[in-house]
């Protein structure tokens, strides 16, 4: 039932891409800002404007541009960058990687605080600790993550200036890397001055995306933790003279947990989507800043690009949740 | 018989409000006190504001708040680099952010639930279609959407409201086309039918206003994000242009000069904050006091 479930999701994602790009395609078009008029150098000739929008497919009708861009997608040519004439393909594998980094970094922060504060909290019940907590968790759950960026980058970058509050690593830390996941690869060579560096350049970021995260996973899986707790297999547990926190650790967090990751596992992707922002708020190089610039400079290519890109990161996201749910569950195991 | 159902499923009596409001709770005072306070400096923000907030005066520009050393009397919480009263913009940003809530929210509940009604409620085909469009919404990352539409239209209050509009009638489609259908599965929806009630009459009479307590909470969060969605866009740099002040702006503005003069951008947020956990603890209050099942 499940498995023929995701099985069903799987089949629409081409669709739901193809939409996704349909409709990016035609907005884009209708924009008013010309992206040849801001990559022409001042005095260029009628001519050659002509030329470059030949160039660049614009002169053709918007169906037969679609139906090209369509055809070369497939193919995995998504097209040349207008504003930084490179290939669409290489710009996001370049920077991908860095927003991935970030958007890890996010979660593993965030499942730590969250399940810290849930536990915490199921530990407190019913005294006036739990409430303050509560209170507290629901102030984090309503700001969202752009706003604590403001509100990090204001606190420790400028009143009390502890962290960088702007790109992803020091430049006097010129090395040369082999791929773009900098972090990982500086880890995994032992180059610690340098891992170190860039996590404290994504310190700040990724606390901005994670907070409101851990927030959400702190109130749904306590929750889950005090339904849990009032079943009969705890109760049961709870006579045969189990320490409540025995019982708590081996008996009802395995049992939250499932409902826990599928409610907040979709939420995910609102945190993938924050990196747009925050990365801007941190002037952090990865695929959200280069997103902003592409809009402002009406490159058609890249926008679609990007937006594709997220899309595929979102479905992938979603079936990644379903299938953990699925693997976490013992009851859909045989299923 | 027909005059039964007619009478509607909600006629409050007085005990029964003042019921509800008890429920509600301090979320629902605190949450319904900071919206109204906000409603109250929107409306009245000439009477309020010191000054024009476009007035500018480059000879006092950047001065600290008045409780700060080099403050003045006349500027209470500082001036901005163009010399303008931050207090007065802050009172002026408050019409723009109540005008952007109000009219992006209800515009975008009024598309999101007729289209889950009507998904909802017919189901088949046109139920398949809506389904796979918001599908289709929900895979584009909000931001990123909501910044290529107001890049579409172009800077300006209309922008930022048809922006909200677009990505967000979602959020209110997605929850009434599943509320319906859970609705119509219940007793009460069928014995509509058996008194003879068409499916338009027993969707309006029946259904709509068991959703009002939904409908209402979902509005307030929505109006509280739509203050958050003007000030991205403001960030990006397509908000409201010139001198009408918005929240957004000035936190923008702030950012360039965080350094020389951090209180212009830390108050604006502040501001937002308040607003912004108003609405929710508003949405939160009233779920708990409308909610039909904690009624009774």
């Amino acid at each position: 039932m499940r498995w023929s479930a995701i099985l069903k999701r799987l089949a629409l994602i081409p669709p739901t891409l193809l939409g996704v790009g349909a409709i990016v395609f035609v907005l884009l078009r209708v924009v008013p800002g010309d992206p040849i008029a801001m990559m022409i150098p001042p005095g260029a000739s009628p001519a050659d404007i002509t030329r470059l929008r030949a160039l660049y497919g614009l002169d053709q009708p918007l169906l037969s541009q679609f139906i090209t861009w369509l055809g070369q997608v497939a193919s995995g040519d998504f097209g040349r960058s207008i504003s930084l004439r490179q290939q669409v393909f290489e710009l996001v594998g370049a920077r991908l990687p860095a927003t991935l980094e970030l958007a890890a970094l996010a979660v593993a922060m965030a499942l730590l605080m969250g399940i810290t504060v849930a536990l915490v909290g199921s530990l407190l019940r019913g005294t006036r600790a739990e409430w303050l907590l509560d209170t507290a968790n629901g102030f984090f759950l309503a700001i969202p993550d752009f706003l604590w960026a403001l509100i990090l980058l204001l606190g420790f970058g400028v009143l009390l200036p502890l962290l960088p509050i702007s790109g992803r690593l020091d430049p006097q830390l010129a090395v040369a890397f082999r791929t773009h996941f900098y972090l990982i690869e500086s880890l995994l060579t032992l180059r610690l001055d340098v891992a170190a560096d860039l996590l404290r350049h994504m310190l700040l970021p990724s606390l901005a995306l994670a907070l409101p995260f851990a927030a959400l996973v702190a109130r749904l899986l306590k929750a889950q933790l005090a339904e849990a707790e009032d079943q009969d297999y705890a109760q049961i547990a709870r006579t045969r003279g189990f320490s409540r926190t025995t019982i708590l650790q081996r008996e009802v967090f395995p049992n939250a947990l499932i409902p826990t990751v599928a409610l907040s596992g979709v939420q995910v992707t609102l945190l993938l989507g924050g990196t747009v922002l925050v990365e801007r708020i941190f002037s952090y190089e990865g695929i959200g800043n280069m997103a902003i610039d592409a809009v402002i400079n009406r490159d058609f290519p890249l926008i679609q690009g990007l937006i594709l890109t997220f899309a595929v990161l979102f479905i992938a996201l979603n079936l990644a949740v379903d299938l953990l749910v699925a693997l976490l569950d013992p009851r859909l195991r045989h299923g | 018989m027909a005059d039964l159902v007619l009478s509607g499923p909600i006629t409050a009596t007085p005990s029964r409000w003042r019921s509800a409001l008890a429920r509600g709770g301090a979320r629902l005072w605190i949450g319904g006190g900071l919206v109204a306070l906000l409603l109250l400096i929107a409306l009245f923000a000439p009477v309020i504001a010191p000054h024009d907030p476009a007035e500018q005066d480059l000879m006092s520009a950047q001065l600290p708040p008045a409780f700060i050393r080099g403050g003045e009397a006349a500027f209470p919480l500082g001036t901005d680099s163009l010399g303008r009263c931050v207090l007065s913009r802050l009172i002026y940003s408050a019409r723009t952010a109540v005008s952007v809530a109000l009219i992006a929210s209800l515009l975008a509940a009024v598309i999101g639930i007729a289209l889950g009604l009507i998904a909802g409620a017919f189901g088949g085909w046109i139920d398949q279609s809506v389904s796979r469009l918001i599908d289709v919404w929900m895979a584009f990352p909000p931001v990123l959407l909501s910044i290529v539409l107001a890049a579409v239209i172009g800077a300006g209050l209309t922008s930022v409201i048809a922006a909200i509009v677009v990505v967000d009638w979602t959020r209110f489609a997605r929850i009434t086309r599943a509320e319906t259908q859970a609705q119509l599965a219940r007793d009460y929806a069928a014995a509509a039918r058996v008194l003879g009630l068409t499916r338009a009459q027993a969707l309006r009479l029946e259904i709509l206003p068991n959703l009002v307590p939904l409908i209402v909470t979902l509005l307030a969060v929505e109006m509280g994000i739509a203050i958050l969605v003007e000030v991205i866009l403001s960030f990006v740099g397509i908000s409201v242009t010139g001198d009408t002040a918005s929240w957004g702006g000035m936190i923008t503005e702030g950012r360039q000069i965080v350094y020389q003069a951090p209180w212009i951008m830390a108050l604006p947020i502040a501001a937002v904050i308040i607003s912004v956990i108003g609405f929710n603890l508003f949405g939160d209050g009233l779920r708990a006091a409308l909610d039909p099942v904690q009624r009774r």
